[in-house]
């Protein structure tokens, strides 16, 4: 099952932590560009999201990569260094070890995506939680990821800020970036994703092209779920 | 009530008219603290950044030994580096005791303890919020502990200040290493303990009020400098 080949394959992917199973035997291939983890609060969509990432390591189970493919990835609150928006941006180019002139070129290229230019030289964190989410945005795109893992990328953010946030995914998607997204707004999932991966309780009971998922869930978990937004 | 009087006019004179030998006191107090905060926050800001975010065994029982170590008897750290330096120590060579080099020795070993643990706690705060995206961005560990002290230099200012405080208000170390040798080794705080117990109480009320001075000054300076920084960076 799936989009398109295979570029991720989890294989029985368990995490237990202090004898309470956080995610529960997980297999699943991911083959889309654009894949969003809908579920309840608790089921383990941000944990799901830190093990493909490597963040954490997982109890059971491994996960494969086909192919070996750059990662990059954005937390739900932006964290900021006490530096410039382009210095914040630089920092990663700099652990790559890219020189000073092409650092600040590409660094510098990545704000203008995603249109804060202008606050370049402007301390990070006293920008707005929207700019920094974008500078955010700014410092894994300029690293030109091959995935680009988001968790809740505007959970935390004005509606304004949020569909900025919306075009600059999109549009790393269309630079060719894969992206796996957790979200609780199904409009956003809708929006964005090519296909649902739906979890609930630490499984992923449900895997589906997006338009199914919202008109014919299978799970009734899923479909529970869909019937208690508000519209 | 009129000996203290007397004695605080006497005071104000002498701070008043620039006295050389008063000078030179707090001149030498200054140079043996200030180099061996110096040196403290060069040892100990590292060391408690590899502690906050470093994995390796032994390292909870480091933790707890240098938090112990804040407490280290000022006249017990001086004893040590005595049997260091004296003429049959391993150090002996060097020729160091009784010298101001000798002091900055030993203040540098009681206030690195200091740092070292404030740091560590300073670090280990911020690791939590930016671990999983300084991980995610691929920085080792020791990267991310020399992020972090910069991230955190002017909260780290307080860990300085507190070895500072230290430093310049122990006497029991540099009295023994230092001798209290007028004119060579004699600073603020042993000044004080001679002079008072000679009878001296213009000279050392005098010094004590330089010496709470200027540790107010250097708090008021790091104070203000740590309001600018959040003003400035957030």
């Amino acid at each position: 099952m799936g989009l398109g080949m295979a570029w991720l394959v989890l294989d029985r992917l368990g995490l237990t932590e202090n004898g309470v199973c956080i995610i529960n035997d997980v297999s699943l291939k991911v083959g889309a560009g654009r894949t969003a983890i809908l579920g309840p609060n608790g089921a383990g969509k941000s944990t799901l999201l830190r093990l493909m990432h490597g963040l954490l390591r997982p109890s059971e189970g491994a996960q494969h990569w086909p192919a070996p493919l750059t990662q990059g990835m954005v937390f739900q609150r932006p964290v900021m260094l006490r530096t410039t928006a382009l210095a914040n941006v630089e920092y990663g180019l700099k652990l790559r070890g890219i020189k000073p002139p092409e650092r600040r070129q590409r660094a510098m290229a990545a704000l203008e995506r995603v249109g804060l230019p202008a606050m370049a030289e402007r301390p990070a964190r006293r920008l707005s939680g929207g700019e920094q989410q974008r500078v955010a945005l700014a410092r894994a795109w300029a690293l030109e990821p091959q995935v680009l893992f988001l968790d809740e990328p505007t959970a935390s953010l004005d509606p304004a800020s949020s569909r900025e946030v919306e075009r600059i995914i999109r549009e790393i998607a269309a630079s060719g970036t894969r992206i796996v997204m957790t979200t609780h707004n199904l409009g956003q999932a809708r929006r964005i994703a090519e296909e649902v991966l739906f979890i609930d309780c630490g499984r992923v009971v449900e895997q589906s092209p997006v338009e199914e998922f919202f008109t014919r869930p299978r799970h009734a978990a899923a479909q529970c779920f869909l019937e208690e937004e508000i519209p | 009530m009129g000996e203290i009087t007397t004695s605080l006019m006497l005071a104000g004179e002498l701070v008043a008219s620039g006295d050389a030998r008063l000078a030179s006191i707090v001149t030498l107090s200054l140079q043996v603290s200030l180099s061996a905060t110096l040196l403290a926050c060069l040892i100990g800001m590292p060391l408690g950044a590899l502690l906050a975010v470093g994995r390796f065994p032994g390292r909870h029982t480091l933790i707890v030994l240098f938090n112990g170590l804040m407490g280290l008897p000022p006249v017990v750290v001086g004893l040590l580096v005595y049997l260091l330096l004296s003429r049959a120590g391993p150090l002996g060579q060097f020729g160091l005791l009784f010298t101001p080099a000798a002091m900055i020795i030993a203040q540098t070993i009681l206030i690195v303890p200091i740092v070292a643990a404030l740091a560590r706690q300073s670090v280990e705060d911020a690791w939590r919020e930016y671990r999983e995206q300084l991980r995610s961005l691929g920085a080792s560990r020791l990267r991310a502990a020399m992020t972090l002290l910069w991230d955190g230099r002017f909260s780290l200012t307080t860990s300085g200040l507190a070895g500072f405080g230290r430093a310049i208000a122990e006497v029991g170390a540099v009295m023994i290493v230092g001798g209290n040798i007028d004119g060579v080794t004699r600073v603020m705080t042993t000044t004080i303990a001679l002079e008072t117990s000679k009878g001296d109480l213009p000279l050392a009320l005098a010094l004590g009020l330089i010496l709470i001075a200027v540790v107010l000054a250097v708090n008021t300076a790091a104070f203000m400098l740590r309001q600018w920084a959040e003003q400035r960076w957030g």
